[in-house]
């Protein structure tokens, strides 16, 4: 059969690398789902040829249930009621993917490069099942072996009957399998977000860097087995949160960055020794800096240690009814083609996907 | 794909002979065993194993995959309509699923020969499914992957644009024809006299106004020989090869895809009656020889699966299952015929039971006779609606939800009726290939109270231009407007006829237009 030709031609169609004409039909859903422990849900993609169809707020259906009229009936009505056979393709089944599998459709999305991660390798102790050993647990008994040892003994010792060929193995007989511990280097990362909390961040921006971090964690996860994430939030004061508090903290006050930015290279010197890190530094704001006077120290500790020490450190402008968005300028002032920054503004939810690619799609 | 082990071929044999002794009456079926890949990429495929190389097999597979493999859906059997028939089992399933699903089969595969609705289909379909994929392939290594695709897909784009009742009108030949039209040219307008009273015939029939009539008819039956085609056609696709300008590969491709588009519309006909009548089947032969003790549980699980019913979805399983015990247990009692309609009181009614014993005969007579359409109209009855809480329901614009609307039994009846006339598709027939006498194509769309989806609509009407290669129109109502909404090749135009109408005659309109 080749439903495989079939199958990576629809791929091929839904990314958009043939027949691009047709993206206007393609049903891609919502790419950010919930987020439950490990899963997101999104929706099979799917093509809808056009055809002579029924508008479907008009049409109706005959259920089956209690309630009264005018009761509302639970789920939306499947497509297609009704309809021949296995000649429809509208099933939006929703279903749930791992995130390495999310990984690899935001990459293939947004056309990411992979990373090259840099810096010596920590090695990390793995345990890994290569050999056989004479003792051992039945649960770990390896029957190909022990059969064969069993029916060697037989042969040699003459007692193999070809008519009747059975084998009662012995205790000597029985091989278990056994693992060894290696160590293997390991490219590690930390992340470290930083996010402005004073008042002027709203919900709605916060909601912005949360998603975000999501799809930065998404990504260099598929490339960091050992990743570390940190979180950093700050006013005119920073302090060091976990995850949870770090998109539900709301402050009143000022904003001083330089504070975020001191704590964070006291973070990185005192526990990520550089030459065997991947560091990745995130700074999420809505651009407005207390003073000038600040924003020269922020410089300052960037030129200085971040820029040198990290593998890109990112600035995300998010906007709002407030901010004046100075901050964003400031730097392109300061480093108007320095490749480890990277500087993305952020509209709006719309925007994020855009805003990934330009944090990642550098590869480093 | 694999032979069916030992165990399942004895009871394979077992449940055909309990079949057939049940009155079934089937194609030889080969049973083979699949693994759920294969399974999926059959279901994909329609059934078939070689089908001409199509993205649309690809998304269907990649549903289908994703469903089963994070647990949300699972297709327990495969059965095909061809002579002998094939039927594929899925590999890992328990002994208790696969005695279902053999006994389902069986009911299929009777359903498939005696229901007259499948007469007309090809039973030879796997080889000419095979040679549509070799036809097309051969086309796309000659005229490019692109090229061919993209035809294909604009012709899927109308492939539900057939004529399903043509199959079964008895075609007379020309001769026959002409004969009884000229028949009946000469009687219009006669009105039958007594042969006693032939003297009144001069006033019954006064032979000036006859005339004058005829003539008449004649006229406007000109004008109708003018237009093209002479009756609005209902196959548009079988319209569309013959006088679209097409290359000869396009016709081909055309013609493959209105004759698969052929073959799996009596399955849609009779999707209620045909699944309903496998699980009558099934539950019968499970329930009273099949299973032991030990597979009650996991029978009953199953079965609850299959049949069960949600609030907003329409299981033509369950549907049809009851819609057979409930006429099974009817004529078993009586209850039919003038006095069982006459009948006005209740409790009479519902104890009504002349053990007339025509069950088992009537339900294979309907198996036999009826499709989806029929069998509702015929057999749908208040009580049963009643007893399965059947409702409508409809969109309320306001608070943005599905409510049910009523559980008024003719307006159920209606509903379901209208879902499964044409199966719940807009009815377009070509009405003018000539139209603005500039060789543009008209479609009409029987409007019946529901609006087409604008989007698709266009977006569809750009698909048959690339057939038709003229401008393209179609007559519609939209938000109670008629309206014909055109494209010519840059642009989608729409026209108001209504206001159309009201404009003084000979003055020009402008079309209103939209891009």
């Amino acid at each position: 059969m080749s439903i495989r030709e079939d199958h990576n031609r629809f791929r091929d169609i839904i990314r958009g690398r043939i027949k691009r004409h047709f993206k206007e039909y393609v049903k891609h859903g919502e790419m950010i789902g919930k987020r439950e422990d490990e899963y997101v849900k999104i929706p099979v993609p799917s093509i809808d040829l056009p055809r002579f169809k029924y508008g479907p707020k008009q049409r109706g259906g005959v259920g089956q249930g209690d309630g009264q009229e005018g009761e509302a009936v639970a789920g939306e009505p499947q497509d297609g009621t009704g309809e021949a056979g296995n000649q429809e393709g509208q099933h939006v089944l929703e279903t749930e993917v791992s995130l390495e599998e999310l990984a690899e459709i935001l990459g293939e999305e947004l056309e990411l490069p992979r990373i090259q991660p840099k810096g010596t390798k920590l090695n990390v102790n793995k345990n890994k099942y290569s050999g056989l050993s004479p003792v051992g647990p039945d649960s770990l008994r390896h029957f190909k072996s022990s059969y064969k040892r069993a029916l060697k003994r037989y042969i040699v010792s003459g007692a193999y009957d070809k008519n009747n060929p059975v084998i009662v193995p012995i205790r000597n007989d029985f091989r278990y399998r056994s693992f060894r511990t290696s160590a293997v280097p390991q490219a590690n990362a930390v992340v470290i977000y930083m996010m402005d909390v004073s008042g002027s961040m709203g919900d709605e921006q916060k909601e912005i860097v949360r998603l975000e971090s999501f799809w930065i964690n998404t990504w260099l996860k598929k490339h960091y087995k050992g990743l570390e994430t940190r979180f950093i939030i700050h006013d005119a004061a920073a302090r060091e949160v976990d995850e949870d508090t770090f998109f539900k903290t709301s402050e009143s006050g000022g904003t001083l960055i330089s504070s975020a930015y001191r704590l964070c290279k006291d973070i990185i010197e005192s526990e990520y020794p550089v030459n065997e890190w991947n560091i990745y530094p995130f700074h999420f704001s809505d651009g407005d800096n207390w003073s000038g006077e600040d924003t020269r120290l922020c410089m300052k500790i960037l030129k200085d240690f971040m820029l040198p020490n990290s593998n890109m450190f990112g600035y995300g402008q998010v906007e709002s009814k407030y901010g004046s968005g100075q901050f964003l300028k400031d730097l392109q002032r300061e480093f108007p083609d320095d490749e480890r920054l990277v500087i993305s503004k952020i509209e709006n939810r719309d925007k994020i996907l855009d805003s990934i690619k330009d944090f990642l799609g550098k590869g480093k | 794909m694999a032979n069916i082990s030992l165990e399942l071929e004895r009871w394979r044999a077992k449940i055909e002979k309990m079949a057939s002794g049940y009155g079934l009456d089937f194609f030889d079926t080969i049973f083979e065993i699949v693994t759920y890949d294969q399974m999926n990429q059959l279901a994909a495929y329609g059934g078939f194993p070689v089908r001409y190389p199509h993205w649309r097999f690809g998304m269907e597979y990649e549903s289908l995959s994703k469903g089963y493999e994070y647990g949300l859906s699972k297709i327990y059997e495969m059965v095909i309509n061809t002579d002998p028939s094939y039927a594929y089992l899925l590999e890992g399933n328990r002994l208790v699923d696969h005695k279902l699903v053999i006994a389902h089969v069986f009911g299929h595969v009777d359903f498939f020969k005696n229901n007259q609705w499948f007469t007309h289909t090809n039973r030879k379909m796997m080889d000419v499914m095979a040679n549509h994929s070799t036809r097309i392939r051969r086309y796309i290594d000659r005229y490019g992957r692109e090229t061919v695709e993209d035809f294909i897909d604009a012709c899927l784009s109308i492939e539900n644009l057939i004529d399903r009742y043509s199959p079964y009108i008895k075609k007379e030949t020309q001769a026959e024809l002409k004969a009884e039209e000229e028949r009946q040219k000469k009687s219009a307008y006669l009105l039958p006299v007594d042969q006693e009273r032939e003297y009144l015939d001069e006033y019954i029939n006064p032979p000036d106004f006859i005339e004058q009539m005829q003539k008449k008819t004649a006229e406007q039956e000109a004008i109708q020989e003018l237009k093209f085609p002479n009756q609005p056609e209902r196959d548009v696709l079988l319209f569309l090869m013959h006088y679209a300008p097409l290359k000869a590969w396009q016709q081909d491709v055309l013609g493959i895809i209105r004759e698969e588009s052929y073959y799996y519309a009596p399955q849609g006909m009779t999707k209620i009656m045909n699944e309903g009548w496998a699980s009558y089947w099934h539950s019968t032969m499970m329930t009273k020889d099949i299973m032991d003790d030990s597979e009650i549980i996991d029978y009953a699980d199953v079965n609850s699966g299959t049949m069960a019913m949600s609030p907003t979805g329409f299981n033509p399983y369950k549907v049809g299952v009851e819609l057979y015990r409930d006429i099974e247990s009817r004529w078993n009692k009586g209850q039919f015929g003038k006095e069982w309609n006459e009948c006005t009181d209740i409790a009479t009614k519902k104890s009504w039971d002349t053990g007339a014993g025509l069950g088992k005969e009537k339900i294979f007579e309907v198996r036999r006779n009826y499709n989806d359409v029929t069998f509702i109209d015929e057999f749908l009855t208040e009580e049963f609606c009643i007893k399965n809480k059947f409702f409508v329901y409809k969109f309320n614009k306001r608070t943005g939800k599905y409510e049910i609307d009523t559980r008024d039994f003719p307006l159920i009846k209606k509903q379901l009726l209208f879902q499964l006339t044409n199966f719940g598709q807009p009815i377009i027939k070509v009405e003018n290939a000539n139209f603005k006498n500039r060789g543009e194509l008209l479609l009409v769309h029987l409007w019946e109270g529901i609006d087409m989806q604008p989007d698709f609509m266009k977006a569809t009407l750009v698909n048959v231009f690339k057939i038709w290669r003229r401008p393209v129109h179609i007559a519609t109502v939209q938000d109670q407007k008629r309206i014909v909404v055109g494209f010519d090749g840059k642009e989608i135009s729409e026209l108001n006829i209504d206001e159309e109408e009201k404009l003084p005659e000979g003055q020009e309109s402008k079309a209103d237009k939209k891009s």
